[in-house]
């Protein structure tokens, strides 16, 4: 499930990770291209964020990948060394987090840390760091730039942190921009400001940006390409206007007829919901993981899952036929 | 018939080492009346004031100011184990809500136990008889809430706050912790007992597209205030105040090709303890003119000086 593409920043190749006994990523692929947006999604547990962590060699302990390749340029990630690696971290890959605490240090100011990372990462003078932390500040949108240099995390509201993270994330160029959750945690208002603010600068630096989020309004809004996981699988990838105009794996399906839409959703209406709950996928699983609560489930689907075309560059993990959405 | 006059409420926060102490009006003279039966939706975003009007609504937490009326009794007056057969909370994540140490059975238990009403036996008959309403189990009843996914831990605060039979359920955020998938699961679970019990809820969120889908009237609120209450269909269709809009514009549908909202909001972002003069949206107001920096605009259901002035 791997739309050719020329210039990819990153192209992930039958990637999978087991966590002890369960097996979490399951043989994902997915490219992302230069100043384009991958959205991953998918709900909690399906892998998603641990596919992230991979691609940054951040797996927890614990996790281990078992097979795949990772390219990003002319490397392979999956190959590189823990210290190959950091020097990548924050350089070329950058990535942001739901909680921006979780990569900004409480005991030191937002100056000191923007400027070790240039420090550390291209050997720039303080000076010099300095003007360019607030450069950055000042291009992501925070005012008073210098003011916040010297101010310590806590002392800025959640939207600002976000912004200091991003502006952070992005000081060395990086290539790759790896956002996992960036804007669950802030309110609609602030959400909407920030993945603008990732739009353009994602289109002025040329970036390829890997988007994690169980948010499919933000998906249909900010991604170009889509790739939809469930239990470790990619179940159905395709370019964003073709995802929604035709979602072809039920589970898919099921997502979308779950989100409430004011002026589409009746009012009051039952929202569309799938049963059950997700399965624990051991080593040795074999066959379609969410049959179980599939409505349209067959004793073959217990066997292994075909990778059918619904459209160019548009490709679902399931038994049914394409147009089959027509005929149900 | 659950009404509030005049809620006020505020905090003092003292400064510490080094602060000054800080007075947070978190919730600043609202009134509201919701008639049996019906869904209130309150939506708003953080530290907007509508999870201490939650509080105050369920009687956890004394308003500074005003009261809360009940079929006309004032809430205080009304004894714990009546309350509870009165109004009961489901709160968002139940993982916090839930005592981990206690089996499911025992936690649906509680407010019967409480109530001190019920006999050991009609008391497991109305907990099975409840987790089998919110469409769980009966082998739910000897587990312990850490065994469970979140949609269920949910389900089981849903069957706890209904076992006493109240009429009125104080829903904050019940759904930001889930899924979406489970989240619809929750939102028809909570219309379908709506319609069997004939529940007055009131149902905070800061999801849009979530109170729109189950809430008859809705209350916007911005730094304590309720900015803009009227009729659900009404609100979503034509807001009319400035913050409701762009609230709204905030809610991003799953529509590819509609790109990301331009919300002129800046960043003033509110700090209840510095609450604007004049009017408190105005620093973020795209449309603010002189009048709304100086005077307080009218307490009413649009609390706007622009709104029906084609604003």
């Amino acid at each position: 499930m791997n739309a050719p593409t020329t210039d990819a920043a990153l192209r992930i190749a039958d990637l999978n990770i087991q966590f002890g006994a369960l097996h979490v990523v399951r043989g994902i692929s997915l490219t992302v291209a230069r100043g384009q947006t991958h959205g991953l999604v998918g709900e909690s547990g399906c892998g998603k964020s641990v596919s992230a962590l991979s691609v940054m060699g951040l797996l927890p302990r614990g996790a281990r990948r078992t097979g795949g390749a990772i390219a990003f340029g002319g490397t392979d990630l999956a190959r590189q060394s823990e210290r190959q690696m950091a020097r990548l971290r924050g350089d070329r890959i950058a990535m942001i987090f739901q909680e921006p605490m979780t990569s900004l240090n409480p005991a030191y100011t937002i100056g000191s840390q923007m400027i070790e990372v240039l420090r550390r990462h291209r050997g720039t003078g303080r000076a010099e760091a300095a003007e360019a932390a607030a450069a950055m500040l000042a291009r992501v949108g925070v005012t008073a730039p210098d003011l916040r240099l010297g101010q310590f995390p806590h002392q800025l509201s959640g939207g600002l942190r976000q912004r200091v993270m991003i502006a952070m994330a992005l000081l060395c160029s990086p290539e790759l921009l790896i956002a996992d959750e960036p804007t669950t945690a802030l309110d609609v208002t602030v959400q909407a400001q920030i993945l603008r603010l990732l739009a353009d600068l994602k289109r002025d630096f040329g970036l390829a940006v890997l988007l994690i989020t169980h948010d499919l309004g933000i998906v249909a809004r900010v991604a170009d390409h889509v790739s939809v996981m469930y239990a470790g699988e990619i179940v159905e990838q395709a370019p964003v206007a073709s995802l929604f105009a035709a979602p072809s794996h039920p589970y898919t399906r099921g997502l979308l007829a779950s989100i409430p839409v004011p002026g589409k959703v009746r009012r009051g209406g039952v929202l569309g919901s799938i049963p059950g709950m997700v399965p624990r996928i051991a080593a040795g699983f074999a066959g379609c993981a969410f049959r179980d609560r599939c409505a349209h489930a067959m004793p073959a689907c217990a066997a292994d899952v075909p990778v059918r075309q619904a459209a160019s560059g548009h490709s679902y993990r399931c038994r049914l036929v394409p147009g089959w959405t027509q005929a149900a | 018939m659950i009404e509030a006059a005049g809620l006020s409420r505020v905090f003092d926060q003292g400064g510490g080492m080094l602060g000054v102490p800080r007075r947070v009006v978190a919730v600043d003279d609202v009134s509201l009346r919701l008639a049996p039966g019906r869904v209130l939706g309150v939506v708003g975003e953080s530290g907007c004031g509508k999870s201490t009007l939650a509080r105050i609504l369920l009687g956890l937490l004394p308003p500074t100011a005003g009261s809360v009326r009940i079929d006309g009794r004032t809430l205080a007056a009304i004894d714990r184990r009546e309350r509870a057969q009165l109004i009961q909370p489901v709160f968002q994540d139940p993982m916090s809500s839930l005592n981990p140490r206690q089996r499911i059975a025992d936690i649906v238990a509680l407010p019967l136990l409480a109530q001190g009403k019920a006999c050991g036996r009609e008391r497991a008959g109305r907990v099975a008889e409840m987790l089998e309403r919110v469409g769980l189990g009966p082998d739910i009843a000897a587990r312990y809430p850490g065994q469970l996914s979140g949609g269920q831990r949910q389900r089981v605060a849903i069957a706890r706050a209904l076992a006493p039979r109240p009429r009125i359920l104080i829903c904050d955020e019940p759904t930001s912790a889930l899924d979406v998938s489970v989240q619809a699961q929750i939102l028809n679970l909570l219309a379908e007992l709506r319609a069997a019990f004939g529940l007055t809820i009131v149902f905070i969120s800061h999801n849009l597209a979530v109170v729109e889908h189950i809430a008859d009237e809705v209350a916007v609120m911005y730094l304590g205030r309720i900015v803009e209450h009227g009729d659900a269909e009404q609100v979503f269709r034509a807001p009319r105040h400035p913050y409701t809009r762009a609230l709204l514009a905030s809610v991003l549908t799953p529509e590819p090709g509609l790109g990301i909202p331009d919300v002129p909001l800046g960043e003033g972002y509110p700090d209840p303890s510095q609450i604007p003069p004049g009017c408190r949206f105005h620093p973020r107001c795209p449309i603010a003119i002189d009048r709304c920096r100086s005077e307080a605009p009218a307490r009413r259901a649009v609390e706007c000086h622009l709104a029906g002035e084609g604003a």
